[in-house]
């Protein structure tokens, strides 16, 4: 497991990496966590002749409160995430769904960040951040721009990130009071997303006010469940509700088929986990 | 001899550096001036090597050398294998590197050795392999209709076909009259799916070709067996090699061969003239180490309405994969003798096909035919069972050998020497709350509750202790199954045991040291116990088939016994007495009747400085013995596992599980509850997790641990062991073999416990590994084919 030779550069700030990757060309990569890139190269399914180490940048890691949302910095890894007050008060469903990726070692190293450029359909992170309609925010060599949610996320690993941009920070509005669950279905405990659903409700009295709820691994990339999330709105907090509003889950989703199970599997999934993660969400 | 020791739950001598990570594996080794290997593997299952144009690679930085097949075509002779199963067995030449065709993606087409691993590996890509793809038979089934054949030098897939019948053999009824007298026949096929041995440490080879004698180190279950196997292939004479089974981080049976990698490296450093270390790949280790299980399996069970069962008949495809390795053509037969279990079965006939397809080549895999057949006829028993609407445990009680009834001939022909069903199935029930958990699986079928509760049983036994050599030999097996030990008594007292036994990760320093402290009355501390090294330990069968204690340690025994022999007659002589008047106990021999003594350090002392021996005594208190079983060890024993189904998502949780083994005699319980708590991981990781899958054109899909499932930790119940000790009746100790007893019994016992949840919803069976998906499929396919009874 030994990956080709590659020139290696550990810039001190953002300004650094995009003048380094904008000299470098083509075939670089940035490093985050390193927790999937690493593995490819060493599988030789990647050998870039640079890699740009992002772990120095101090600017780029740690959580901070920006009025109505958080700012959340690429670089902070996903056991900060998971452990993290300010994000366990106003987001705790991405709290809830960084405690479920891999083990404690992957958790220190892998990055929310490199999670969401890396856009495995399968990840934990990026169906809950679509569903809490969070902000990404690119530096390049033309200056920074914002890319919403629903455009970042283009196909099986592929973001709007373009060639010469960093994603520095993640900007997720506040869910403060929503309750949040992250129901993911694995065949052992470390495991990908078989299925997953990131939902979360703001009750008020017996109804359930709002819903949101972003699906894992059931298209090549997160996608929302809006038919669930419509028939939700102003539905009484009851199983029965629940239960009907979930029958919509996998409706407009194209799930693939593979050794954990076919695409018809995978929609039933959708539906019987989105009835339990709404329920679990919203505390019934 | 004392017993301070035996029974002792002892911590193990050798955790301590492996926990501290002060171990030694052959990766860890380097030595001056080594070289590093690198293997091209063929992306193709199946095709014709047209060309292999290394120039690219020989010119880039700090290669070496390049081997390729044609280059050692003149030397490296073929992967050996050494049990010709039938006289007309057939099996295709098994070039190290291979030469002019390649039969399953990952055999070894070149070899790069390179001044560093880094140079190794980026000069594989430069490797230019030429092939014209062939057709590929990747289906066990297929590959028996010849369609498409696994080899073009070979004009069928089938390589031999085993046949044992009672009625042949004189030990049971001929089962045509018993299938078609039968007033109650079952008729079912179940699948073994392939599985990898998915060992810790990947294989590791370091070689020395700079001195007089060849050294290769290398990360294996079976120093001896390679040694000698380097020798014959390779044309060295043994006595020039040595090889070195350092620290070993598993095997389970994979590391039971002799691979073409350990051949690729002597011969690269014997060309070279230099050290050479290769150390796979996790992916090239799952791709090219061999793989286990893997069978169709046809079963026929005739039986009485009131549920004597009347026999067996089983018909076995067996998939070895595209070559014969070591064993790889016996492991079936293995479980031949198995099928009928724990039972009076009056007539059995079991035939089985070896078969080749273009798949990584199959070996032994922790139970190793036994883990097949045990699933099989355990299976069979709860479906007679349903048939018959009788408990599965009832049932089994008719059919099983009473206690009083032992010794046991079977119908397959083996002697049963000891066992007590009734005892093992007693301890289970009362530990497990059997009718407790039948009445709450009752009410979750009347609500109909979501999530729905299986009681799967498995009452087991299996031959292990490996084995009697002269049944070996009427198997055809190309060796025998004694073990070699010596024991030395040092001039301070301490004691130097020497095992022919191979340890990698089993606690044999530990156990040894307590078997000898007992029978030399020394302390524990004071006992060493060396392996693993040819030129230490000479003589040797390595480790595999539980045979380590059963064969191995009354090896040890009877070294100790010459020893305490020798020293008795130093001991007459120092005390001027009889050898007829002496006793030994706790490490002393004393003079009946009087208070004299002398205590074995003072006779090894005495020993060393040799002023005052009998005459003719040669001066040593050093002994060899080699122990040859008399018949295999019967382990047996009663596993229940409650199993939860979650008719939602076809998810299966382990609620309880309860296994009750007999082991016979326990010399360290500690270790008994580590191979219990292995094997049964092992075990239900078949039966929930696990699956070697390849794609049509023949590339292996689980191809690293993201996709082949190995449970941990958190994926396994909290077990509830207990233990009946019915003692063996053929060695000294009484002691039985637990390797692989785990593995064997839980697999059933799991599955039983999944259709026992859902049956009642019309489900009939479910393959294995029974993943949520196939559950839940099974689940739907029983709703639309209205399968509710
Ligand atoms: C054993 C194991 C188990 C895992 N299990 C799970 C799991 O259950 N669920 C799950 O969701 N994930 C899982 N992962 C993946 C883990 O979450 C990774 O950490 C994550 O996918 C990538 O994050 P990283 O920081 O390691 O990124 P890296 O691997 O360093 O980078 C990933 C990609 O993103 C790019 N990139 C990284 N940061 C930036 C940036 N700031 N701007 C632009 N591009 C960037 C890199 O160039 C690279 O292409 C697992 C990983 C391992 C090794």
């Amino acid at each position: 497991m030994i990956p080709s030779a590659f020139d290696y550069a550990a810039p001190a700030t953002v300004a650094e990496a995009l003048d380094l990757l904008a000299a470098a060309g083509d075939d670089v990569k940035l490093l985050a966590g390193g927790q999937s890139l690493i593995p490819v190269m060493k599988l030789r399914l990647a050998d870039p002749a640079m890699v740009i180490d992002l772990g120095r940048i101090g600017e780029l890691s740690g959580v901070r409160d920006d009025g109505d949302a958080l700012l959340i910095g690429a670089m902070t890894p996903h056991h900060q995430v998971a452990t993290d007050s300010l994000i366990a008060t106003h987001l705790p469903l991405l709290a809830k769904a960084a405690a479920t990726v891999a083990d404690p070692q992957v958790r220190h190293r892998g990055t929310f960040g490199g999670a969401l450029v890396h856009a495995d359909p399968a990840g934990d992170l990026p169906a809950p951040v679509l569903a809490a309609d969070a902000t990404f925010i690119l530096a390049g060599p033309a200056g920074e721009r914002r890319v919403g949610a629903a455009d970042f996320f283009q196909g099986y690993f592929t973001t709007a990130v373009a060639d010469g941009e960093i994603l520095t920070h993640i900007r997720v509005p506040k869910y403060t009071g929503w309750g949040a669950h992250y129901e993911k279905f694995t065949r052992v405990a470390q495991q990908w997303s078989i299925v997953a659903v990131a939902a979360m409700v703001r009750v008020e009295g017996g109804t359930i006010a709002e819903a949101r709820i972003g699906l894992t691994n059931m298209a090549s990339t997160p996608v929302r469940a809006t038919a669930v999330e419509q028939a939700l709105a102003g539905a009484p907090m009851t199983r029965d509700a629940i239960a009907a509003a979930s029958v919509h889950a996998a409706e407009g989703t194209d799930p693939a088929s593979d050794l954990n199970g076919d695409a018809a599997y995978r929609r039933h999934l959708a539906e019987v986990l989105t009835r339990r993660a709404v329920i679990a969400a919203a505390g019934l | 001899m004392t017993t301070a020791e035996i029974g002792r739950a002892r911590l193990r001598k050798e955790d301590a550096h492996l926990i501290t990570g002060r171990s030694r594996y052959t990766d860890n080794i380097t030595l001056p001036g080594m070289l590093h290997l690198a293997m091209v593997r063929s992306p193709f299952a199946h095709a014709k090597i047209t060309a292999v144009d290394v120039s690219a690679a020989k010119a880039s930085p700090g290669v070496v050398a390049v081997l390729t097949g044609a280059d050692v075509a003149d030397e490296q002779g073929n992967v050996p294998n050494v049990w010709p199963v039938t006289a007309d067995q057939k099996a295709p030449a098994f070039p190290s590197i291979a030469v002019d065709e390649v039969a399953f993606a990952g055999e070894v087409v070149a070899c790069i050795v390179a001044r560093s691993a880094a140079a190794a590996r980026d000069a594989v890509e430069l490797v230019d392999v030429s092939y014209d793809e062939l057709p590929v038979v990747m289906d066990l089934e297929e590959a028996f209709t010849d369609t498409v054949l696994a080899h073009s030098s070979l004009d069928s897939n089938l390589s031999a076909t085993w046949v044992f019948d009672s009625g042949e053999a004189g030990t049971g009824k001929p089962i045509r009259e018993a299938l078609d007298n039968a007033e109650v026949l079952i008729e079912r096929t179940f699948y073994q799916q392939r599985l990898i041995p998915a060992f810790m440490e990947p294989r590791s080879i370091v070689v020395d070709p700079t001195s007089e004698q060849i050294t290769m180190w290398t990360s294996t279950q079976v120093p001896h067996i390679v040694r000698l196997m380097l020798a014959l292939t390779l044309g060295i004479p043994e006595s020039k090699v040595r090889v070195i089974a350092p620290d070993v981080g598993g095997g389970f049976g994979g590391k039971l061969t002799v691979t073409p990698e350990e051949f690729i490296t002597l011969m690269a450093a014997r060309r070279v003239g230099k050290p050479c270390k290769y150390t796979e790949t996790r992916s090239e280790s799952l791709q090219a180490g061999h793989h286990g299980r893997a069978q169709v399996q046809r079963l026929k069970l005739s039986a009485t309405k009131e549920g004597i069962v009347t026999g067996l008949d089983v018909n076995l495809l067996a998939d070895m994969g595209a070559y014969l390795g070591l064993i790889g053509s016996g492991i079936p037969i293995l479980g031949a003798f198995m099928y009928n279990a724990i039972y009076k079965f009056p007539a059995y006939r079991l035939e089985c096909n070896n078969i080749f397809t273009n798949k990584a080549w199959t070996g032994a895999y922790r139970g190793a035919g036994r883990p097949e057949a045990t699933f099989a006829i355990e299976r069979m028993m709860d479906e007679l069972a349903v048939e018959l609407g009788m408990d599965p445990l009832e049932l089994r009680e008719k059919n099983w050998i009473k206690h009083d009834e032992f010794p046991f001939t079977t119908v397959a022909g083996l002697e049963y020497d000891s066992g007590n069903y009734e005892a093992a199935t007693a301890k289970a029930l009362e530990l497990f709350d059997y009718d407790a958990l039948r009445a709450e699986q009752a009410r979750r079928r009347e609500t109909n509750d979501t999530v729905q509760l299986g009681i799967g049983i498995s009452t087991f036994t299996e031959m292990c202790g490996l084995a009697p050599s002269r049944v070996l030999g009427a198997l055809s097996y190309g060796a025998g199954g004694w073990e070699h030990a010596q024991v030395r008594v040092l001039p301070s007292g301490n004691v130097e045991v020497v095992t022919g036994v191979s340890p990698h990760g089993q606690g044999h320093e530990t156990a040894w040291s307590q078997l000898v402290a007992d029978k030399l009355g020394v302390p524990f501390e004071n006992v060493e116990v060396l392996h693993g090294d040819t030129q230490v330990s000479q003589r040797g069968m390595d480790t595999y088939g539980s045979r380590s204690l059963v064969v191995g340690g009354m090896a040890v025994l009877a070294a100790a016994d010459k020893v305490i022999e020798k020293a008795k007659v130093v001991a007459a002589h120092l005390m001027e007495a009889s050898e007829e008047d002496l006793e030994f106990t706790d490490g002393k021999f004393s003079v009946k009747g009087t208070d004299q003594s002398t205590s074995l350090g003072e006779i090894a002392l005495a020993t060393f400085a040799a002023h005052n021996l009998p005459d003719g005594f040669e001066p040593n208190l050093d002994s060899d013995a080699t122990f040859d079983p008399q018949n295999f060890s019967y382990p047996h024993g009663t596993h229940l596992a409650a199993i939860e189904v979650d008719t939602e998502t076809g998810r299966v949780s382990i609620r309880k599980y309860v296994c009750v083994d007999d082991v016979g005699v326990v010399v360290n319980p500690l270790i008994v509850e580590g191979q219990v708590h292995g094997g049964l991981a092992q075990g239900i990781a078949q039966a929930l997790y696990e699956e070697a899958v390849y794609d049509e054109a023949g590339t292996l899909v689980t191809g690293s641990f993201v996709d082949y499932l190995v449970p941990s930790a958190p994926d396994l119940p909290h077990y509830t062991t207990g233990r009946t000790q019915t003692p063996s009746t053929t060695n000294q100790l009484g002691v039985k073999g637990v390797g692989e007893a785990g593995t064997i019994a839980s697999t059933p016992a799991i599955v039983n416990g999944v259709l026992d949840a859902v049956r009642h919803l019309g489900v009939k069976d479910i393959k294995m590994p029974c993943s949520p998906s196939r559950v839940w499929a099974a689940l739907e396919e029983a709703k639309t084919t209205g399968g509710v009874q």
